[in-house]
């Protein structure tokens, strides 16, 4: 009987549960929204991808492409008694240098470094650029170069009596090892690479250290009040203050009221009187570190609070003290965090280029540079000045700067992602 | 083989020649905030007995143990009143380092939290940061022997702490609090996350640390305050949701004659 009285209540119990509502399960429609969001998702990346390769192609389309060199002079007609220009004895060349052009140009050369002096490799680059010039008459895009050979041949015919029609990479070897010339047949990236490599440098060395002490600070040892948080806030802020105010910033703090430190003149270093300010490698790579120090302390602040609160802990509760369960804990747990956030931001100082124009980075520099105190150029800043020009070759020679920074920001993330997993790979 | 035994006798009882206990709170009140989560506990722990701390969960009883070396201040907001004597002195007095005070009353924690290193480094660690002088490898045997993992480990030392399984990361992390030579050994819940097995043999090695330390353990399970504890205090919360302790005596007395009503309530299932 009292079963019978269980089971009653119980679908009495039922009854009314089922009374609450019923279920309507939809799923056709439900796992259709569910597709629609994953093609949306798929065409941002595949949108994104485009837009990449666009990029990629764009910059292809100007770096590489057929030209039609014209020399002012053939190298056949300085061969000597039958043996070419390549080789002839070092006199000889010099002999040929010296006829062709004008005394001005030759004695210039000379006193910038004696001919007597001067390697037979020196003298025939001397010849090829001077005596037989090549100009670039006439150039095309690689598109052109790939589809449209036959009209290119026929307008090359048509056109060009002399001269050579060559396919010409703009990204060389030469490109690598030339600096910068007013000639964009001649012109480098040279200055501009060490320009940029010095200024990282620094960047590095002043923003890395500076950013992940202020983070451990924020983490581990800033207590939670009002003043704190305003310095939170701050932070924060500056992460999104544009470049360019950083480059005043700069222009005001480093190469103004720093000069005597940032133009080496402190540090006893003998300064080019027509350069003799703050404009140097040293002032950019500061404020550079300047720009990038919000994103890296953001960055470590997040990897460490990453960092179980358990393992700090346990630390603690051995007896370690604060600094110890920093160094031994919480950085080797955090530190491929860390790195991955410096190399973004260092990502974004080497694409810098308003900053470096406010502070005044050389647009026009044949000089390598010699040390933090030179003054200096940079890969964007490269860039930056050829596309302005309006020669159509130095477009060319823009899209081939360009796949250089690629290449260099490829090169510094690489070794900095190996840099992390060798350090992230600790048990 | 290590042949060297080194002695390993907890910290002889003349240090604390003051006190009759191992550690002792006197009008104990502990604030998270506003909040008051422990308020006016007096509670004297046995030298090498076991005391167990038991009673429903937010009565304060994880908030104690930990005020017993000043864990409770990495907590930003947590303010203690009221004194905790060990050795005679008030760990809380301004010129008590809670460092040196950690390092002699060391802590297991409720889920394994063994340090992303070695085995070996997971034990030694804590001794060469204390300024250990001797032979590290005869220390990390004899902690790792003390916790009864030495053979199951002894020959993958330098593997990470991690790939051990839960109840031998426990037992890692016991290794890691004896290796500092502590006199008490705080554990919070040291077995909720292992499965029976592994709960046991936690239990038989507190048994057997015992008879060198005095260990005070927080614990869910009755039971295992039970089987385990030579004394125990039940905690609860009362009207203003502050935990406060209700009795405290030998687990004997507790579990089979308790004074208060609110301990057989909950000791019986009834509350909690």
């Amino acid at each position: 009987m009292s079963l019978d009285y269980i089971s009653d209540l119980e679908s009495e119990a039922e009854e009314k549960f089922e009374r609450i509502g019923e279920f309507e399960l939809n799923t056709g429609r439900r796992h259709g929204i569910s597709r629609l969001w994953f093609f949306i998702f798929r065409a941002s990346t595949v949108f994104g991808i485009i837009v990449l390769a666009a990029l990629l192609l764009n910059i292809s389309n100007n770096a590489f492409g057929y030209v039609v060199v014209l020399n002012q002079v053939e190298p056949e007609t300085l061969a000597v008694d039958g043996v070419p220009l390549e080789e002839l004895p070092k006199e000889a060349m010099v002999e040929i240098f010296a006829s062709n052009v004008s005394s001005g140009l030759y004695r210039r050369f000379d006193n910038e470094k004696p001919f007597a002096e001067r390697s037979r490799q020196d003298v025939l680059n001397l010849v090829e650029d001077w005596v037989i010039n090549p100009q670039v008459e006439r150039t095309w895009s690689l598109y052109e170069s790939l589809f449209m050979r036959q009209q290119i041949s026929t307008e090359f015919e048509n056109n060009f009596e002399h001269g050579e029609l060559v396919f010409r990479s703009w990204v060389s070897s030469e490109f690598f090892t030339s600096p910068q010339s007013a000639e964009p047949e001649q012109a480098g990236v040279r200055t501009a690479i060490l320009g940029s490599l010095w200024m990282i440098t620094i960047t590095i060395l002043f923003a890395f250290p500076t950013g992940v002490a202020a983070a451990i600070y924020l983490e581990e040892y800033a207590s939670d009040n009002f003043f704190n948080r305003i310095i939170q806030t701050n932070i924060n802020n500056l992460a999104g203050v544009p470049s360019i105010i950083y480059g005043l910033l700069g222009l005001a703090i480093f190469v103004r009221l720093l000069e005597p430190f940032t133009s080496g003149a402190a540090f006893g270093q003998t300064i080019d009187a027509a350069t003799a300010n703050g404009r140097t490698i040293l002032s950019a790579g500061l404020t550079l570190g300047l720009l990038i120090l919000p994103l890296i302390i953001i960055n470590a602040q997040e990897a460490i609070r990453a960092v179980p609160s358990t393992i700090r802990q346990a630390s603690y509760g051995i007896g370690a003290t604060r600094w110890q369960t920093v160094w031994n804990h919480v950085l080797p747990s955090a530190i491929s965090g860390i790195l991955t956030g410096t190399i973004l931001a260092i990502s974004r100082a080497v694409g810098e280029t308003a900053p470096l124009v406010v502070i005044g980075a050389s647009t026009f520099i044949t000089i390598d540079p010699s040390g933090p105190f030179s003054k200096f150029t940079a890969l964007p800043i490269q860039v930056y000045q050829w596309t302005v020009r309006p020669q159509a070759e130095f477009r060319n020679i823009a899209a081939a700067a360009i796949i250089v920074l690629l290449i260099l920001l490829l090169s510094l993330n690489t070794s900095a992602v190996w840099l992390r997993n060798r350090f992230g790979r600790r048990l | 083989m290590i042949k060297t035994k080194i002695n390993m006798q907890a910290q002889p009882n003349t240090i604390s020649a003051n006190g009759d206990y191992a550690i002792e709170t006197r009008q104990l009140n502990v604030y998270y905030g506003s909040f008051l989560a422990v308020k006016d506990a007096n509670i004297k722990i046995e030298r090498q007995k076991i005391t167990a701390i038991i009673g429903p969960s937010g009565s304060g009883k994880s908030t104690i143990l930990r005020s017993f070396n000043r864990m409770n201040e990495l907590v930003p907001t947590a303010r203690t009143e009221g004194e905790v004597l060990f050795g005679g002195q008030n760990i809380y007095n301004l010129e008590v380092d809670p460092v040196e005070v950690r390092r002699r009353i060391g802590m297991v924690f409720q889920k394994p939290n063994p340090f992303p290193k070695s085995i070996y480094e997971n034990v030694a660690w804590g001794a060469r940061i204390n300024g250990f002088k001797g032979d590290l490898d005869a220390l990390v045997e004899e902690s790792l022997r003390r916790a009864a993992l030495w053979r199951e480990v002894n020959d993958k030392l330098n593997q990470s702490g991690l790939s051990l399984s839960g109840g031998q990361q426990q037992r890692l992390c016991i290794a890691r609090a004896i290796a500092v030579r502590p006199e008490i050994i705080l554990m919070d819940e040291p077995a909720s996350a292992l499965d029976p097995i592994a709960t046991l043999k936690i239990e038989e090695l507190m048994r057997d640390l015992a008879r060198n330390y005095t260990i005070i353990v927080v614990t869910h399970n009755m039971q295992q305050a039970a089987r385990v504890s030579d004394f125990t205090a039940f905690l609860t919360m009362d009207d203003d949701r502050a935990g406060i302790l209700v009795e405290f005596g030998q687990t004997n007395q507790i579990f089979t004659n308790p004074r208060e009503q609110r301990t057989e309530d909950y000791i019986t299932g009834r509350f909690g």
